[in-house]
């Protein structure tokens, strides 16, 4: 599958926010902390941007609206009616926190439980794609959402660090969300070697006569579909990535964020930054590959 | 709404493909262009058409395989390699993957003849109907943003305004081999349905449960030229010997 | 669900429906183009057309973007730079016309011979020739030379017609078909629609092609011949054929030379020419009463072998006796053939068998009484369902014209020709050799100011009518008509330019083109044939070709190379004839013709080229195109149609002919007679009266109808001709017994190739090159979307061939390190190209191929300049040379079938080697340019009508 930039930014941007924004709902945080109130907006800026910029892809964006109508069966609609209804507590409970130093705390749960539907939603788009193996699995929502939570009890300890609550907790908890996280996207890479669903073969269903390869495709330049679809990636450079993801997605948080428990709260907040910064990286590049490493069915046909 | 209908459709008009005859010419591929891109919905385009990154909007495209048996069935003179010209437009599925992923509503199966549509007006152009469908029978337009697919001609097969006999996809229309064939499938006694038992039909990538409406009929066996060749009986008799046959043959007239 | 805005589902298609006749390639279907708002809504297949019967191909239904390509040419223009530099000036069409009125004018006035005249995929031949043949330059001819006239000739000479536009397969009743190479880009809605019966009919089709795209890839049979050799597999066959006694003697005796007797009398002048009474008739030998009579005697039971002699003393033998010993000989034994074919003996026996079995076990009746030419009486059609057909494959060789022979002597053999089930002729075919016109364009054949005496082309019947001085020197540019090629009955298009330049035979002063692409895809050795054309004379600084005017609608590479660009309409734009004076499209049992009309306005500075030609007929003052006073004769191209008559009676059209439009074939012009062709779809079609369906050749009713239609005035049955009289004739002057006498140059060649029977020779490329030099064939298959140079311009078509690459057999892929998209080199005796290679395991294992005239040079057809046709894109041409490499003495002979000068295409010897990463083909040429409009950068045909 084509990496496209926009979507990449709206998953990894919003599945931060939102994972901030459930860490933030716990009242966890002091809401009298500036911090608190910086971290409130963060997310719910990291969440807006992440919703505009996916629909930076829309051939027709000034119809975006009617996205909302297909809940019922289509979990892209789902997502745009969750991203909507989470913004009412989630902006409700902002507004208390930043002006009213308080907080909400049903707004505040039923920020955090939206939060993690709307991630789940937007991780079911992908996982209830059939024609795409890599993607059709529960392992690919549960990654987002270990993602997500990971990387939102990260920034919520770096901004508790920052402020005056007690932060070494919601780092432990980011840590072992980490972990879980990549083992469960350990998982969903590893599932990528098993044979696919669909062949060539199957595709043409001439299969029964042979080897099925592509003599000639219908046009001789790329069109809708393999630009879209087409994207192939060589398997030394995804591996190479890869790496690169794991390095910056987890081995860097990880070793920051356990430096970081031994540290007075400044030096702590310098490296919960760090670990922050290094783990959307790592997420931005997992990402990628999300989409690069995923091979769609039609391509049997090229 | 992208429910699909709650019961199997009273009729699934399609397409029957036999892969026998095809000869990938690609005049249903142009024919398809052309009556579409001045049909229902946004015109098909084009991008970059006189320059190095042409490529446009097509409904229907034939793709070409060498399919290189790994034995068993005799396929040519000496069980050689053989090319097949594979025509491809979307399926109309039964269960269409691509309509029930649609956020807006745009995309739909007709409740009466079980045609996949797009209501161009409600499409935002996500894209996720494409990412959906196994089969790639959806193409973005790039310059109306709005998805495109085989309408199965709808403003063909019911037009009162043309012949009643030329009331079937243009595609079907042209097709000098006569390897597209439309009709509908529900009803077992149609020329389609009968033509699917016969040759043995099949659907693309059942595995992907899309219970696709159209079906592709498989290339026949093929008889192996060499095998006629007669159990060799040395004739010594040469030319003295057919003028005398040829002599014999000339008394009978 | 549904409560969806209501779709219109019976929204009126079009305005208006204007039919007319495809030109997107040479298959002439019916159309009918849906008109809507003056605008092309959208073309499809006329469901009454005789031709497509309502389908239509890729081609046809993209007419539309051919209709709007950019590159179509706007104005006349008159070159201003050096040529190839793109640099024109637009002028007006009276400046454009006195011009051309003044060049040519010059060159009738001084020596007609220096205009040569030579158009490309003309549909119009009836007319350009008619119009070189009033003008009186002996130098005319269409594209035939470099297309097919090997089938054509050998066709014509052997059965009196040939494939395509003489006949085709009897699709609704043949069992077994076999076709041999075809271009698949043209003829082509017809032979898909005749391979769908066959399918459905569950008859048996087997191919024989190096490549098993398009057709091939549906056959049951795919037999990968190496290239050149499908002449030594017929022979091989027939061989079979005969041991296995799978012949129809009745029907050898009855229609074939199979039982004149040929004279045996070794070292004279009459030895191989058939024994004749004092009128000329040739003789049988009767065996009930011993003695020679006229064939076709009645009651006679002639002899079929033996040795018998004649009144005059002499010996003769009949046809059969020497055809049977050829063929029975064992080098023509499938073991003796398989290693130079590539096929295996079984194999051929397998199909050799398969034919004897459906055409003797098999044979089929259609109830009809008919009666022949002798007067006999028969109660039903015999049919020996096996048929057969093929074109380039075995055309474009050096030896395809023998090829020819022995395809059509093996349909004789098995009485398979115009019977039911088998190949079927169209009217008005079959044609005698006799009824075709003898070559016109001696010395004593044109003059100053007159016209050439009779038409250019045609068929000697023997050295006599050779057109060469008394030193033996070609008459024409060509050379067609010379020892050089004695039977070029389409003329040599490939050499003109080749030997303008040269000045051999002699320099001309004005070329001109229609529709030809010769500085690019239709030469061999583009790269020369472009410098040819720039190339100065150094000691006059004159151009050695001194004016070139190109009439064409599209910016062609050619068109570059014009001093003066003539801008025709496109074929939506304008009036033409598909005529039965030209290449016919009869089916066998209707005869048709049909026309074209504008069916939309051109909005350019362009005119008919037909009519500009008939435009300049009149300011020539040309006999036939002004009237006693020097008024012109025809308005235009409309005009001419109408009221031409080549013979009295007879004009370009066939239908609705007589005042009130009631006569078919002979009839007086109709005024109304194109309001009645657009009324009927634009075609006219009669019916064959069904007792004249079959045998043709010797059907009387037939004979009587084509009197009646007008195809002769008398009627002209046709005699097999499995020996050729003709053939031996020239091997008698090769030999020096006969005049004239062959000059000694050209003896060896013509001894070897004209064979009296059918033979087999290798390839003259293949023969003259070192084998392991150049271990592969390479050759152009036609891919069918796209018709030879004509749909790059095609914003549709090109989508679907962008660029071409080399197909590499996987073996040889393997042996080199080749992998799909690899860039290699191959090389031939005379260039190399670099290409990209794509993996194959569908051809012969010697094969290399690619798609033809997908490359092209960049800034032609109206393209950006870094298009992939351009850039990765490539022509084989580059490899070819128009001359064979040089003999020992040096000669060098044109790369052609010595009888008839096909141009040999497909004898391309060539090898293969890695050429490391590139990124574009080679040869590269700098930009051809001419002024063309600007394509847009995105198109969206129709979106004013998607609301």
């Amino acid at each position: 599958m084509h990496p496209a930039l926009s979507i990449i930014v709206f998953t990894t941007a919003s599945g931060l926010g939102y994972g901030l924004a459930a860490v933030l709902g716990l009242g966890l945080l002091d809401p009298l902390s500036w911090s608190t109130k910086i971290a409130h907006v963060l997310a719910l800026l990291l969440i807006g941007g992440g919703l505009i910029s996916s629909t930076l892809h829309l051939g027709n964006p000034q119809r975006a609206w009617r996205a909302l109508s297909q809940w019922r069966t289509s979990w892209l609609s789902r997502e745009g009616v969750m991203a909507l209804v989470t913004f009412v507590p989630l902006t409700l409970n902002a507004f208390s926190v930043i002006f009213l130093d308080r907080h909400l705390i049903w707004a505040g749960l039923a920020g955090t439980v939206l939060a993690a539907v709307t991630v789940y939603c937007t991780a079911m788009i992908y996982a209830s794609l059939k024609a795409i193996d890599a993607w059709h699995t529960p392992l690919t929502p549960a990654s987002y959402l270990l993602f997500s939570g990971a990387g939102g009890a990260l920034a919520a300890s770096l901004f508790a660090a920052s402020g005056t609550g007690p932060w070494a907790g919601l780092a432990i908890a980011g840590m072992l969300l980490l972990v879980a996280a990549w083992a469960v996207k350990l998982a969903w890479r590893n599932r990528l070697q098993r044979r696919p669903r669909s062949t060539p073969e199957t595709a043409t269903g001439l299969g029964a006569i042979g080897k099925v390869r592509l003599f000639e495709p219908p046009h001789i330049n790329d069109n809708y579909l393999t630009s879209e679809m087409g994207f192939r990636i060589a398997r030394k450079h995804a591996s190479k990535l890869f790496r690169i993801a794991f390095a910056a997605g987890l081995v860097a948080p990880l070793i920051l964020a356990f430096i970081a428990l031994f540290l007075p709260a400044g030096g702590a907040m310098v490296l919960l930054a760090l670990a922050v910064l290094a783990f959307g990286a790592g997420v931005m590049v997992e990402r990628w590959l999300f989409f690069a490493e995923a091979r769609h069915a039609v391509m049997n046909y090229y | 709404m992208t429910s699909l209908p709650s019961e199997s459709t009273p009729k699934k008009l399609g397409l029957v493909i036999d892969l026998d005859v095809c000869v990938g010419c690609h005049a249903c591929v142009i024919s398809c262009k052309e009556w579409n891109t001045g049909g229902y919905g946004a015109a098909l385009s084009d991008q970059d058409p006189y320059g190095g990154a042409v490529s446009g909007t097509f409904l229907n495209r034939v793709h070409s395989y060498e399919v290189v048996p790994e034995g068993g069935e005799v396929v040519g003179e000496r069980g050689e390699a053989r090319i097949v010209h594979f025509p491809k437009s979307c399926l109309h599925c039964e269960d269409a993957p691509c309509v029930t992923v649609c956020p807006t509503g745009a995309s739909y199966k007709r409740a009466d003849d079980g045609i996949v549509l797009v209501e161009e007006d409600m499409c935002i152009g996500c894209g996720l109907c494409a990412w959906a469908c196994p089969y790639g029978a959806r193409e973005m337009d790039l310059s109306a943003g709005v998805m495109k697919k085989c309408t199965l001609c709808i403003d063909r097969i019911y037009n009162e305004t043309i012949p009643e006999i030329d009331r079937v996809p243009s595609c079907v229309r042209t097709c000098p081999t006569n390897a597209r064939h439309f009709g509908d499938l529900a009803d077992p006694g149609s020329d389609v349905s009968k033509m699917v038992a016969a040759r043995g039909g099949f659907d693309l990538m059942p595995e992907q449960g899309t219970r696709p409406v159209n079906k592709y009929l498989p290339p026949r066996p093929r008889r192996n030229l060499a095998s006629s060749a007669p159990v060799q009986v040395e004739d010594t008799s040469g030319a003295r010997g057919l003028l005398a046959w040829v002599d014999s043959m000339l008394d009978r007239i | 669900m549904n409560e969806r805005p209501r779709i219109d589902l019976s929204k009126p298609v079009s305005d208006e429906i204007r039919k007319t006749t495809c030109y997107m390639c040479a298959c002439r279907c019916g159309i009918d183009v849906h008109i809507k708002d003056g605008k092309i809504r959208y073309i499809e297949g006329n469901r009454d057309h005789p031709v497509n019967r309502g389908v239509l191909c890729a081609k046809g239904s993209a007419g539309i973007m051919t209709q709007h390509a950019p590159a179509r040419l706007s104005a006349p223009l008159k070159r201003v730079g050096p040529r190839g530099s793109g640099r024109f000036q637009e002028i007006s069409w009276d400046e454009a016309m006195s011009i051309a009125g003044e060049w040519l004018g010059d060159v009738r006035r001084t020596d007609p011979k220096k205009l040569a005249f030579f158009t490309g995929r003309d549909q119009s031949q009836s007319l350009t020739g008619f119009w070189a043949q009033q003008f009186g330059t002996p130098n005319y001819a269409a594209h035939g030379g470099f297309c097919s006239v090997n089938m054509a000739a050998g066709g014509i000479m052997t059965i009196g017609g040939a494939f395509w536009e003489f006949g085709s397969p009897d699709w609704d009743r043949t069992k077994l078909f076999v076709m041999f190479g075809v271009a698949e880009d043209h003829d082509s809605n017809p032979i898909k629609m005749g391979l769908s019966k066959l399918k459905k009919r569950g008859a048996r089709f087997v191919s024989v092609n190096p490549v098993r795209t398009g057709y091939s890839s549906i056959a049951d049979d795919w037999i990968w011949i190496r290239p050149g050799t499908d002449g030594l597999l017929i022979l091989s066959l027939v061989h079979e054929l005969l041991k296995a006694r799978r012949i129809d003697v009745d029907y050898l005796v009855r229609y074939s030379n199979a039982a004149w007797l040929v004279v045996d009398a070794p070292g004279t002048k009459d030895h191989g020419l058939f024994a004749r009474d004092g009128e000329g008739k040739p003789l049988v030998y009767e065996t009930v009463t011993e003695r020679p009579v006229p064939s076709g005697s009645k009651g006679a039971r002639p002899a079929l072998s033996g040795r018998f002699q004649l009144d005059d003393g002499r010996f003769a033998i009949p046809v059969f006796d020497h055809l049977a010993k050829e063929y029975l000989d064992a080098k023509y034994a499938p073991e003796a053939v398989a290693a130079e074919t590539g096929i295996s003996a079984d194999t051929v026996r397998g199909l050799a068998a398969e034919i004897g079995r459906v055409a003797f076990e098999e044979a089929i009746e259609v109830d009809q009484p008919w009666t022949d030419m002798n007067g006999e009486r028969h109660q039903s059609f015999v049919g020996r369902p096996v048929s057969f057909h093929a074109m380039r494959g075995i055309s474009a060789h050096s030896n395809g014209f023998q090829t020819a022979r022995a395809l059509h002597m093996l349909q004789v053999l098995i009485g398979a020709v115009d019977c039911p089930g088998g190949f079927r002729f169209e009217p008005p075919y079959p044609k005698p050799l006799s009824a075709h016109p003898r070559p016109h364009g001696k010395a004593e054949h044109f003059g100053s100011n007159q016209p050439l005496s009779g038409p250019h082309l045609g068929f000697p019947l023997g050295p006599e009518d050779l057109l060469v001085d008394a030193e033996g020197r070609p008459a024409r540019l060509d050379k067609a008509f010379s020892w050089d090629a004695p039977i070029a009955a389409h003329g040599l298009m490939h050499m003109v330019i080749a030997n303008a330049h040269a000045g051999d035979p002699y320099p001309i002063d004005v070329l001109f083109l229609y529709m030809a692409n010769m500085a690019w895809n239709s030469s061999m050795n583009t790269a020369g044939t472009i410098a040819m054309l720039e190339e100065k004379d150094e000691a006059t600084g004159e151009y050695r070709i001194p004016k070139i005017i190109v009439a064409d609608a599209y910016a062609s590479e050619t068109v570059a190379y014009a001093d003066l660009v003539l801008p025709d309409t496109t074929y939506l734009e304008r009036h033409d004839c598909i005529s039965m004076l030209d290449r016919p499209i009869s089916e066998p049992e209707s005869v048709n013709d049909a026309i074209r009309w504008p069916v939309v306005a051109a909005e350019r500075d362009v005119r008919p080229f037909q009519s500009v030609l008939i435009d300049l007929g009149a300011r020539l003052a040309l006999p036939g195109f002004v009237d006693s006073r020097g008024g012109a004769l025809y308005a235009d191209y409309a005009d001419y149609i109408v009221n031409h008559e080549r013979r009295p009676g007879i004009g370009p059209l066939s239908g609705f002919r007589g005042r009130d439009g009631t006569r078919a074939g002979r009839g007086a012009a109709n005024p109304e007679q194109l309001n009645r062709y657009i009324e009927n779809g634009s075609f006219f079609s009669a019916e064959i009266p069904p007792e004249a369906h079959f045998f043709k050749h010797a059907n009387a009713a037939y004979q009587d109808f084509a009197v009646k239609m007008g195809f002769f005035d008398t009627p002209q049955p046709v005699t097999f001709q499995l020996w050729s009289e003709e053939l031996q004739k020239f091997r008698l002057s090769a030999e020096g017994l006969r005049e004239p006498v062959a000059p000694e140059a050209h003896r060896a060649r013509i001894l070897a190739a004209f064979t009296p029977l059918p033979s087999w020779y290798r390839p003259l490329e293949e023969a003259a090159v070192d084998r392991s030099e150049f271990p592969l064939h390479a050759i152009t298959q036609r891919p069918m979307a796209m018709y030879h140079s004509w749909g790059s311009m095609n914003a549709w078509l090109r989508q679907i061939h962008t660029a071409n690459r080399m197909f590499v057999p996987a073996a040889i892929c393997q042996e080199q390190g080749l992998e799909d998209g690899d860039w290699a080199w191959i090389v031939s005796h005379h260039g190399r190209i670099k290409v990209q290679v794509a993996r194959t395991e569908t051809s012969n294992r010697d094969t290399l191929w690619t798609w033809n005239a997908i490359g092209k040079r960049k800034g032609a057809w109206g393209l950006k300049d870094e298009v992939p046709e351009s850039e990765k894109g490539f022509l084989l041409n580059h490899l070819i040379h128009e001359l064979l490499p040089p003999r020992e003495d040096g000669m060098r002979w044109s790369n052609s079938d010595p009888v008839t000068g096909q141009a040999a295409w497909y004898d391309l010897r060539v090898r293969i080697e890695p050429a490391g990463p590139a990124s574009a083909s080679e040869p590269a040429f700098r930009p051809a340019r001419v002024p063309t409009g600007k394509g847009a950068e995105e198109l969206r045909y129709g979106q004013e009508w998607s609301k």
